[in-house]
């Protein structure tokens, strides 16, 4: 299945957002999950299905002003 | 000031961008001596460790930190980046920009109001960055906001306080709301005449790390927000138009 990660189109096997974290590399990474436009908090990412098409934002701690 | 329940000594904002290493920020927040300091978040490619280090730097440094909404457009993607901080950052605490022109990076108001009411009812801390207008600020406060942070000048200019006369009147009128000077300022100096004009504090980040010495210019900044507000607390004399000796006049020499 092909999802849009953070602008790019990605091929990810996993259809739940927990596991498709995992196959993507960030594990425990601290991060915040978008899914298309839509705040995924961390427990719900378990029960997330993934779709083709899908848009899906990874956002890190990051310097700000 | 006291801003949503919590004593903060330090009158000094200071954001974490743009500095030329981690090493050098961490040592301008400390030289600041800041109690607060601005973050943001982020695209990060997977196994990539940036965020996490830079996250490891800030909670180690023992200041508490000021999530941004910045380079958000609207009211959506100001409202979902503030609730993904909350759970990155564990705080509350939201700078709530939402930006509606690309060249002032002036907010768009009526958007800010909005995302402002919606944040506060889902309980965050909202700090919204706003213009000295003061319709604006009094819907601010009857959204939910606590505090306001009027900029001093668009972001990243340095130009200092651009409005004086409204700034002043924005102090006035809201006597009682912590009032932070966010953006705009550009030296130490603006950052005392914040402060002289009754501000609570001022938040600034390119003045500090775009500087030849940022640690160096935190220190300034430091200095020039306590020597501020030291003056307004002393009662400074009205200024005058005309001429004024100093010296007596009373028992001066002929000599003429």
């Amino acid at each position: 299945m092909k999802i849009i990660v953070n602008g790019q189109s990605l091929d990810v096997t996993a259809t739940l957002l927990d596991a498709a974290l995992g196959e993507l590399g960030y594990g425990d990474a601290r991060v915040a999950t978008a899914l298309n436009g839509e705040f995924v908090p961390v427990p719900a990412r378990a029960s997330t299905n993934l779709g083709d098409g899908d848009r899906l934002e990874i956002l890190a701690p990051m310097q700000g002003g | 000031m006291q801003v949503y329940g919590v004593d903060i000594n330090s009158r000094l904002l200071l954001g974490t961008a743009q500095y030329p290493s981690p090493a050098i920020l961490g040592d301008a927040i400390q030289a600041s001596g800041t109690e607060i300091v601005t973050v943001s978040l982020r695209r990060e490619a997977g196994g990539s460790q940036h965020g996490q280090a830079f996250w490891t730097l800030i909670r180690d440094m023992g200041v508490r930190v000021l999530p941004n909404t910045a380079g958000c457009h609207t009211v959506k993607e100001a409202v979902t980046t503030a609730q993904m901080a909350r759970e990155v950052f564990d705080t509350n605490w939201i700078k709530l920009e939402v930006i509606g022109d690309n060249d002032t990076l002036c907010p768009n108001v009526f958007d800010l109001v909005e995302a402002a009411r919606l944040l506060s009812e889902d309980g965050f801390d909202v700090f919204p960055y706003t213009t000295e207008d003061l319709i604006v600020a009094e819907h601010l406060l009857q959204a939910g906001c606590k505090v306001l942070m009027p900029w001093g000048a668009p972001i990243g200019t340095g130009l200092g306080l651009n409005n004086v006369y409204g700034l002043r009147t924005m102090r006035a009128h809201f006597a009682d709301v912590p009032l932070i000077i966010d953006a705009g300022i550009g030296l130490p100096s603006h950052a005392a005449h914040a402060m002289e004009l009754g501000f609570d504090a001022v938040l600034l980040n390119t003045a500090v790390a775009k500087a030849g010495d940022p640690v160096a210019m935190a220190r300034a900044f430091a200095q020039a927000v306590e020597a501020g507000a030291m003056a307004r607390s002393a009662d400074p004399m009205e200024a005058r138009d005309m001429a004024s000796p100093s010296t007596p006049v009373l028992g001066k020499a002929s000599l003429g």
